[in-house]
């Protein structure tokens, strides 16, 4: 599945496209299929986000899982902080990254 | 330290200002991020893997304690609590808003700091000998002389779309703690047998992609025609630059191809116009910057005797304090790199313990090292003891200055958007599979360089021991490189075979290590040992 992430333009915070607007999370992402660069590039001209890019990323029950390490940092945050990613009572995280 | 005068504080403002209208043009779809993206850059914004990166610059590794101070509140107030001390002497945080980035840029300006020459293709912040006014093996402070670089190089019109990146270090001493043969123009301050001081300048070094060492290209150039040179030197470079290959566009590769003699050639040429017009600053100028960097007022007739009655105590004097020019005075080194930490980072509160030890006990002065620690440069030996206490009570009194655990990192693939690997786990697990203290000491000075991609920020290329992080079908690998150094018995790390996963590149350390303590002659550092015997005991050991 193809998954559109960006940085919100005004914070700069990770976001995933959920179909209809923009989610901090990825388990909210929807599958762009062959409709990411498109949305990427109405997206960035109305100025809601800068960065935009799609990626691969696997189904799962918890929600979609992007394929590269890069991208899984992206979702959840700096691996050496948890207390700075957005689960940080969650100890399977790590997991889920790496 | 130097303070600005009215001309420097209305054009840090005044950029401010600028930024403020640009951010808001972006803000409100004025500015495309294709046409933004080079004027945040120009002040130091990024844009990472999580948020906004800034940037900020700390020429020559020297600030104050207000400085410092202000460092802590936006870490506090616009950042999460945190920052970090990079590779070149400056503070970067990781957690930047873009509509507070201007708030951020006038709260810097208002203690004399800013984000200018952190980025982009200009000449970048200078970087210093961290004990530069303090140790008594340079014959004069280098400092006036990177100030009077930093405010040439800042808005020259020449200077502001240069091919590339161009940096410039700088010392005095005969000991290089500032890696000057690593940057693109390296410059040693010398004084020859008629008294004069001059440079030594090397120049085209550089890690990246194709590291390289810089060659002597001047053995004595008079201090006072240093600008006309630099000129000539950025103008030769700026002619002939590979603008049409980003990979061979910085000057090392200029020099490199051309070779060194025939790009000295057409520098001195390029010099001889410029000395014949005396494009250099008058004295006077010189002289103004200088008065800044007078030595503080050093108490007279001080005791050098230190009770060493703590043991713990004496162990950070041995390994933390260094010599000081003034009699009864020591440098102390600060280390940020706690046994499972993160190297360089450093919380608000710590800042803040840094900024009143500075204030109280160091002439209100401090450095930050381009080996991501800090120094209190003017410590009287008697103030050491609590100088000590209040670092160990915020936790900054660790005890492994250019040991294994005094890792180099840069901030990889956790945070960086060109990473293709993470440094900082590695560090981590590097310092707490060797965080015995005896165990280091016997190892001795021992330099780890961790970079997270081929952009060399975290100077692999110059450890003692270095790694590089790779992306291998989307798994992070790292190589493993050995004998480089940054300092003046400079060499550049050689590849050792194939790469290892986390552990493994962990394990290899640690069987190169035992290799060395087996095969190592008294007294020899692990380089020293490397040099002498070669890679092939060491390759044996860790893939035989």
């Amino acid at each position: 599945m193809k998954l559109l992430l960006g940085n919100d333009l005004k914070t700069g915070a990770v976001v995933w496209w959920t179909g209809r607007d923009w989610s901090l999370h990825v388990e909210d992402a929807m599958d762009v299929g062959e409709h990411g660069e498109t949305i990427a590039r109405a997206e960035e001209a109305a100025c809601r986000v800068a960065g935009a890019a799609v990626i691969d990323a696997e189904p799962g029950e918890a929600g979609p899982r992007p394929a590269h390490i890069k991208d899984r940092i992206r979702a959840l945050g700096p691996t050496v902080r948890p207390d700075l990613t957005l689960k940080p009572a969650d100890p399977s995280v790590g997991s889920w990254v790496i | 330290m130097y303070r600005y005068d009215q001309y420097d504080q209305a054009i840090v403002d005044a950029r401010v200002e600028e930024f403020r209208d640009q951010t808001a043009r972006r803000i409100a779809g004025e500015l495309t991020e294709d046409q933004f993206k080079p004027l945040r850059l120009k002040n130091g914004l990024y844009l990472q893997l999580h948020a906004y990166m800034l940037r900020v610059a700390i020429p020559y590794g020297t600030l104050d304690s207000r400085q410092m101070r202000m460092l802590a509140e936006i870490a506090r107030k616009y950042d999460r609590g945190y920052g970090h001390f990079t590779t070149r002497q400056n503070i970067q945080y990781n957690w930047i808003k873009l509509e507070q980035a201007p708030d951020i840029l006038a709260d810097l300006a208002t203690v004399e700091m800013h984000a200018i020459q952190t980025s982009g293709e200009s000449v970048r912040n200078i970087s210093a000998d961290q004990y530069a006014g303090a140790t008594a093996d340079e014959i004069a402070d280098p400092r006036p002389w990177a100030e009077l670089l930093r405010q040439v190089t800042t808005f020259m019109p020449e200077f502001s779309y240069l091919p590339r990146k161009f940096k410039f270090a700088i010392t005095a001493a005969d000991s290089d703690r500032a890696a000057i043969r690593w940057h693109d123009c390296g410059l040693r301050l010398v004084r020859n047998e008629a008294g004069e001081d001059g440079f030594e300048v090397y120049a085209g070094g550089g890690m990246g992609r194709t590291p390289m060492i810089a060659p002597l290209i001047r053995s004595f150039l008079p201090a006072d025609q240093l600008f006309g040179y630099v000129q000539a030197i950025l103008r030769v470079w700026n002619r002939h630059a590979r603008r049409d290959n980003i990979h061979k566009q910085r000057m090392k590769i200029l020099v490199h191809e051309l070779g060194a003699e025939e790009f000295t050639r057409q520098v001195e040429e390029e010099f001889a116009g410029f000395e014949a017009r005396d494009v250099d600053p008058p004295r006077a100028e010189y002289d103004r910057i200088a008065a800044y960097f007078a030595p503080p007022p050093f108490e007279t007739g001080l005791p050098d005797e230190i009770d060493r009655s703590d043991p713990d105590f004496a162990l950070w004097l041995d390994r933390q304090v260094a010599p000081h020019k003034a009699p009864g005075y020591a440098i102390a080194n600060i280390s940020l790199k706690p046994v499972g930490g993160i190297p360089g980072d450093i919380s608000a509160e710590q800042m803040e313990v840094v900024a009143d030890l500075a204030e109280r006990y160091s002439f209100d002065e401090l450095r930050a090292t381009h080996a991501q620690n800090l120094v209190l440069p003017h410590v009287r030996k008697a103030d050491l003891y609590a100088v000590w206490q209040a670092l160990d009570a915020a936790g900054l009194a660790d005890v492994n200055l250019d040991l294994v655990s005094d890792i180099i990192a840069c901030p990889g693939l956790d945070y960086c958007s060109l990473a293709n690997a993470r440094s900082i786990p590695l560090a981590q697990k590097i310092s707490t599979r060797f965080a015995d203290i005896d165990r280091q000491r016997d190892l001795g000075e021992l330099k780890i360089k961790i970079s997270g991609c081929i952009n060399a920020c975290g100077h692999h290329h110059a450890g003692h021991i270095g790694i590089l992080g790779v992306d291998r079908k989307g798994t992070e690998n790292y190589q493993l490189l050995l004998g480089g150094s940054g300092a003046e018995d400079v060499s550049a790390a050689k590849i050792t075979g194939p790469g290892f996963d986390e552990d493994g590149v962990v394990d290899a350390i640690e069987k190169t290590l035992d290799a060395y303590v087996r095969l190592r002659d008294p007294g020899e550092r692990f380089l020293d040992t490397y040099r002498r015997i070669g890679v092939e005991p060491f390759k044996e050991a860790i893939y035989g």
